[in-house]
């Protein structure tokens, strides 16, 4: 207290100036080294509020232009043949499959299904880039990500119908796909939950000695609005974790359009206030988005957490339970279509590399087709699980209780047999 | 969230202790559990068999880390003392003051092979964190058919009242998460289960809450087995045998149950049957339904709001299993279906008194 008295008194001449120099610079000391993560920070005597209308916008990183002609040589990745066209035919795989099962689900076969029309180049250009160790959340949007990977037609017919093939055991709705084969955790309906997850699995991996691997979490202009995504933020950037933040930007969630979920500049202008890595890059390119990711995945692995937000656009409606004519005019969905469609894009790269001609374009569409019909009609008639399947994996153990209750159902249905689809459904294992 | 105001009231806690405002008094075990008569003991409260029980979990599992707010100086009720000090930063650390952040952090720690234990600074602030526990957590082993899971998964909590915590350091959210398949549920009354039980939880296959009474953190102290033990999760335990009544009970209401026991023994020539419930999910349903068959009576009670608190499920169940057995209609004797109040929680507690007097209506029925 008496120091504190004397250094007030020293109220004169060069004493004060001296005190104030020295003031200042412990404070900015301070504050750059523990309140702002050593950014250089300075005092200003003008009055100024940042206006956030007026800050620039993050660039849009792309290789290829709306045609697909590569703008900077330098920027080519240079795929090999047997590469470029698994890309090619990924996309356009899942492009029928999707077609296929989307009539299907018109046509009251299966309850429900999404497309990924106008994405493709954002599945595969990402997943390509990435090692097949590196464990993926999607968002529900992804089912690119997993043909990539290896997820076959039937693994996909299966999940769809739920029944008794499919490796999530018919619990989820159609497209909740999941491998852990292939290091893809199982799609959960929530959305976001899964970016604070996937920091978890993040940090998990960076207490492995010699990691080389890093977590990747999928999401929608939508997602990014919950709470679950500033919590994950936040914590892959105090925690330094190994994982790539990868915001599908496709203008819409359900009919919300990206105008009236965000004020700043878009997502990715969210990454750096949280201290993430962030670029910005044309989704419908896939040579930008495999650049983009393959140098995310460097500074994932060092421990820098890196947020990529990918512009494109939904070319179809949300899910089957959608009709997006009512919130967007079939202009717009048009040219978008015509002007800037992903597949169409990459198709010119592999074409003029003399790689892929119309010929083989017809032969391919055809097989897939083929094959996806086939695995189709073989999964609608697959039967489904016994129904005690459905008291199973509530916890590792059946508990007594549950046991009790399964018991019950026996009973009952034994009785009431007539009024449940137990001709649907397989025998008990015994 | 506002939790950091409780710092200070943390350590008022142990004050209003010593001024013996508590509204139970604490009973150390009689006996040591089945296995550990002669391992040797060392007298610790609440807080530090929490913390016993986490250094011997990190000790024999190399992959558990533990995290939440204010964890790596000790924790503000210092359950983590010197444990970043022992194992690292790396293994005890901060993370940024959110819930759902925290849940969501250990789901995915868990789903990758590691041991998460979770730190949430009150029962009171889980809510956030309740999209991430019951959405995610409790289903994630089913909904991928298990190929996934999130059983290392431990989310500590503290729970109930402290004589002044008003609504929003008080509360006793267990039947919130009862009502979701796939999460196990447990609240130790005292240290020698605190540890047992939470050792046993951070090694359960299953995502477990673990319920810790902050007023016993330092008023509840007895002779805890040295060394690393578990105590079995979903078996209730009978602390106190007696014919005329079954009382249910779990956490700090087990002291108030014991005392309220020996009341009716002395005013009434009542011998009451005191049983821990333990873990509340999933719950040990035949213990007590053999309780039931001996005594034809069943009181339960706990600090929660009696309205869809979890003594409705015991009841319901009960009725239903010993109907034939039962003398009296069986009671609850509950906090009220209020928020829970500051100035007047000496009234909304389920006390001594009003468990005496369910007992003495439940035997004169």
């Amino acid at each position: 207290m008496n120091r504190l008295i004397q250094i007030s008194r020293r109220n004169f001449g060069l004493a004060r100036k001296c005190l104030a120099v020295e003031g200042d610079a412990f404070r900015l000391d301070e504050y750059s080294g523990k309140y702002l993560g050593h950014r250089k920070v300075n005092f200003t005597e003008k009055l100024e509020i940042i206006d956030a209308n007026k800050t620039a916008a993050i660039p849009i990183y792309r290789v290829t232009n709306a045609v697909g002609d590569v703008i900077d040589q330098s920027q080519d990745p240079k795929f090999d043949k047997d590469q470029a066209l698994k890309m090619y035919k990924t996309m356009t795989k899942l492009n029928i499959l999707d077609k296929i099962l989307y009539d299907s689900q018109r046509q009251g076969r299966i309850s429900f299904y999404m497309t990924s029309f106008g994405e493709e180049a954002n599945h595969v250009g990402s997943a390509s880039a990435l090692e097949p160790q590196d464990l993926i959340y999607g968002q529900y949007r992804e089912a690119g990500v997993l043909l990539w990977r290896g997820f076959s037609l039937s693994q996909f017919m299966n999940q769809c119908y739920g029944n008794s093939e499919d490796i999530s055991k018919g619990r989820q709705m159609p497209i909740h796909f999941g491998s852990n084969e292939l290091n893809f955790v199982t799609i959960s309906s929530p959305l976001t939950t899964q970016l604070p997850q996937a920091v978890g699995s993040a940090y998990a991996f960076k207490r492995q000695p010699n990691n080389n691997r890093i977590a990747v979490v999928y999401f929608g202009d939508g997602a990014a609005s919950e709470g679950d995504a500033h919590a994950a933020f936040n914590f892959a950037a105090t925690l330094t974790c190994p994982i790539i933040f990868f915001c599908r930007n496709n203008g819409y969630a359900i009919s919300t359009p990206t105008s009236e979920q965000y004020g700043g500049d878009g997502i990715a202008g969210k990454g750096p206030a949280y201290g993430l890595h962030t670029i910005r890059v044309d989704g419908n390119d896939l040579l930008a988005v495999y650049n983009a990711t393959k140098e995310a995945r460097k500074l994932a692995l060092q421990n820098k957490p890196v947020l990529i937000e990918v512009m494109t656009y939904r070319l179809g409606h949300h899910s089957t339970s959608d009709d997006s004519t009512a919130y967007r005019s079939a202009e717009e969905v048009e040219s978008w279509g015509d002007k800037d469609h992903p597949i169409t894009r990459f198709k010119k790269y592999i074409s003029e590399n003399g790689w892929w001609n119309e010929e083989d374009e017809k032969t391919w569409q055809n097989e897939v087709k083929k094959d996806v019909l086939r695995e189709f009609g073989a999964a609608e008639k697959r039967k489904l699980a016994h129904y005690h399947e459905l008291f199973d994996d509530v916890y590792d153990v059946l508990p007594e209780r549950l046991r009790r209750q399964r018991d019950e159902l026996d009973k009952h249905i034994e009785e009431y047999k007539e009024h449940y689809p137990v001709d649907r459904i397989l025998e008990k294992k015994l | 969230m506002n939790s950091r105001l409780l710092f200070q009231s943390a350590k008022q806690v142990s004050k209003e202790i010593i001024r013996g405002k508590a509204h139970f008094t604490f009973q150390p075990s009689n006996g040591l559990p089945a296995g550990l008569e002669n391992v040797g003991t060392t007298k610790m409260n609440l807080m530090q068999s929490v913390n016993e029980a986490m250094k011997i979990a990190m000790e024999t599992d190399d992959s558990a880390v533990l995290f939440g707010e204010d964890v790596a100086f000790g924790g503000v009720f210092r359950c983590s003392l010197d444990l970043q000090n022992k194992f690292g930063k790396d293994r005890v650390f901060n993370t940024p003051l959110c819930e759902q952040g925290i849940a969501g952090f250990g789901i995915g720690l868990a789903a990758a092979g590691a041991t998460a234990i979770a730190e949430i600074q009150f029962g009171d602030y889980i809510f956030p964190a309740y999209d991430q526990l019951v959405n995610e957590a409790a289903k994630f082993r089913y909904r991928s058919g298990n190929q996934f899971n999130c059983g290392k998964l431990t989310v500590r909590t503290t729970w109930g009242a402290v004589g002044h915590g008003a609504l929003y350091h008080s509360q006793s959210p267990e039947a919130n998460f009862t009502h979701t398949p796939g999460l196990k549920i447990v609240v130790p009354r005292g240290p020698i289960q605190a540890k047992g039980l939470l050792l046993a939880c951070i090694r359960d296959p299953n995502p477990c809450i673990f319920f810790e009474p902050k007023i016993l953190y330092r008023l509840a102290a007895e002779d805890v087995p040295n060394g690393d033990y578990v105590l079995p999760i979903g078996k209730a335990e009978t602390i106190k045998s007696g014919k005329d009544v079954t009382l249910v009970a779990w956490g700090t209401q087990v002291h108030v149950a014991l005392e309220a026991a020996q009341l009716a023994k002395e005013k009434l020539n009542v011998d009451v049957e005191v049983i821990d419930l333990q873990t509340i999910q999933p719950w040990d349903e035949d213990h007590i339904v053999e309780s039931v068959q001996k005594t034809g009576r069943l009181i339960v009670t706990h600090e929660a709001p009696i309205s869809s608190g979890f003594g409705a499920e015991i009841a319901s169940t009960i009725q239903k299993r010993c109907f034939l057995n039962l003398e009296a209609p069986i009671d609850r004797v509950c906090g009220f279906d209020t928020p829970f109040p500051h100035v007047h929680e000496p009234f909304y507690m389920p006390t001594v008194s009003r468990v005496f007097d369910s007992i003495k209506k439940t035997v004169n029925y």
